[in-house]
């Protein structure tokens, strides 16, 4: 017996095996009324797994329901982005400059409790297109964690690191370039990959509440798919989008992953 | 010879008004040049507070800090610390690690690349330089942050406990390693200890330091013959005096620190009884 069996290989049938498991009692709850006359409750009114699969099937071949994933994409991405490229400078600063903590962390500390989606309605007032207003709600969304993020992690930087440093004739742009920010990267990451989590969160639920984007249905993202299905009672293809917008988050976290894991050479991964 | 430093009259104390905390108070100590200074003391008793001093990281609250005669300004490469734990950066290779100080000074390749290079190969590293510190062992990364520290040439190198959290045989080989870089190299050494062994094994001058306020109780001079071997310094019987000599002053510091300790607590009991006394007369007060 190889017991330095590849655990990748094991890891892989088990997670085969508690798919496998899960679609089928879900098939067996959505149609246990059909086929022992007993209703199991909620699971009983979800479509079974077996007819999600069906329209699926169909759906790859609508071009909208590709419009709709990349919708989202993009919207995701954008909000994303936006708050990196802000939210990391931002929290650099702040954890470098006590006069720049002192001014802006009260701003900071009021905003961050407000729920991305509170932000809705007003994003919907002062930015001119439905786009932004949606990309902005996505921006939100992840730009707190980011900044706090980056803020812990470069407020957390050994101080022997510096003081390394700087005895060994290093200058403010140097340590800085070469200490702080190498220092920060690992904190970076995480809350990048916290921040993505909740874009795709944030993304889905303003275009529901907005009603999709200007450029009509098949522009309204996975948000609105999921809810026009709703309101046009193809029950299996909400359970389609759930299932989409659970992949496309998990490829957008598994991406952050590796990227991150690429620019963090130095961590020991287990 | 440059690299003398001398504190004279130094006082530390941490915070404000009620919170002040002094922790060194009238240190008047000498690091002579290219001798190797042990300092060693009861733990608590400042020595860390003196390494930061002596590196120019914090200022003396009174008295003066100086390296051959000019007063300590900030941190600078005349002085370098070797710290506690590996204080290598974490983010860079061993390679880039040692090359770090004359890069962030400009200084150009040709001017630091054969030093590197030699003092990779001096400490055993060359094969690892392509490593992160994560991927070295304890010893490795100590011998390291040796090599970054000596290939910016500095005057003195202050070593703070360095070798603290070693295995015993890890240990051994670093006091091996790090007497033949001085012998080599005769640069102005403050190392910092609290293991007798390790002060009697690698001192020229062995500091025996006092418990608050620290203070130099006495300085014991290590007149063993280097290059020194550990299997002849356990042997000796001059290294075996040093080393009693030394642990009966350490013992009375730390003894001296628990009486210390135990006096304050007398005081307050003492002066809680006081204070009951009128109202109602406890066993003492009666007695």
């Amino acid at each position: 017996m190889n017991l330095l069996a590849d655990p990748r290989t094991r890891a892989t049938r088990r997670a085969l095996v508690s798919l496998v498991a899960f679609a089928l009692l879900w098939e067996l709850g959505a149609r246990s009324k059909a086929w022992f006359g007993v209703a199991v409750p909620w699971v009983g009114h979800v479509p079974p797994p077996s007819a999600v699969l069906a329209a699926w099937v169909r759906l790859l071949g609508d071009p909208g329901y590709w419009q709709s994933w990349v919708a989202s994409l993009l919207r995701v991405l954008a909000g994303f982005t936006a708050a990196m490229a802000v939210g990391i400078p931002l929290g650099l600063l702040l954890a470098m400059n006590r006069v720049c903590r002192m001014i802006f962390f009260p701003v900071l500390e009021l905003l961050r409790p407000i729920p991305p989606l509170a932000w809705v309605p007003a994003a919907i007032l002062f930015w001119p297109t439905q786009e932004l207003s949606i990309a902005f709600v996505t921006f939100v969304g992840a730009f707190f964690t980011i900044v706090l993020n980056v803020v812990g992690g470069a407020g957390a930087i050994d101080v022997r690191y510096f003081q390394a440093a700087r005895a060994m004739g290093a200058t403010g742009w140097n340590v800085f370039r070469r200490v702080v920010l190498p220092a920060t990267v690992p904190a970076i990451v995480v809350g990048a990959a916290v921040g993505m989590g909740i874009t795709w969160e944030v993304v889905v639920a303003a275009e529901m509440i907005s009603g999709g984007g200007s450029s009509g249905a098949t522009g309204g993202g996975m948000g609105f798919f999921i809810w026009n299905s709703y309101i046009g009672g193809a029950y299996e293809q909400i359970v389609v989008g759930m299932i989409s917008i659970g992949i496309a988050g998990y490829a957008c976290s598994e991406a952050l992953r590796r990227l991150g894991a690429r620019v963090t050479p130095w961590l020991v991964r287990a | 010879m440059n690299g003398a430093m001398q504190l004279l009259g130094v006082a530390k104390s941490y915070g404000e008004g009620a919170a002040r905390r002094p922790v060194l108070e009238g240190l008047d100590l000498d690091i002579p040049a290219g001798r190797l200074t042990v300092i060693i003391g009861p733990s608590g008793c400042g020595k860390s507070t003196l390494v930061r001093l002596l590196a120019g990281f914090e200022r003396p609250t009174r008295g003066s800090v100086t390296l051959d005669g000019r007063p300590v300004g900030g941190a600078d490469r005349r002085r370098l610390v070797v710290f506690q734990e590996s204080a290598l950066f974490p983010w860079m290779n061993v390679a880039d690690n040692v090359a770090y100080g004359p890069r962030a000074r400009g200084v150009r390749p040709q001017g630091w690349r054969p030093q590197a290079a030699a003092l990779l190969e001096r400490v055993g590293l060359r094969a690892f330089a392509g490593r992160y510190p994560s991927q070295l062992s304890g010893g490795m990364q100590r011998r390291a942050e040796l090599a970054r520290a000596l290939v910016n040439e500095p005057e003195v190198m202050i070593l703070d406990e360095p070798f603290r959290g070693l295995d015993a045989m890890t240990r051994e080989l670093m006091h091996a390693y790090y007497a033949d870089l001085f012998e080599e190299t005769r640069r102005t050494q403050c190392f910092v200890t609290t293991d007798i062994d390790e002060a009697v094994f690698l001192a020229d001058r062995l500091v025996v330091m006092s418990h608050a306020p620290m203070r130099v109780r006495e300085v014991i001079e290590v007149d063993l013959p280097r290059p020194r071997r550990a299997a002849d310094v356990l042997a000796s019987d001059r290294a075996n005096d040093i080393k009693m000599r030394a642990l009966t002053l350490l013992h009375e510091e730390a003894m001296r620190a628990f009486a210390g300790g135990s006096r304050a607590a007398g005081d307050f009991l003492a002066a809680y009884a006081r204070r009951r006394a009128p109202a109602v007369p406890t066993p003492e007060t009666r007695a």
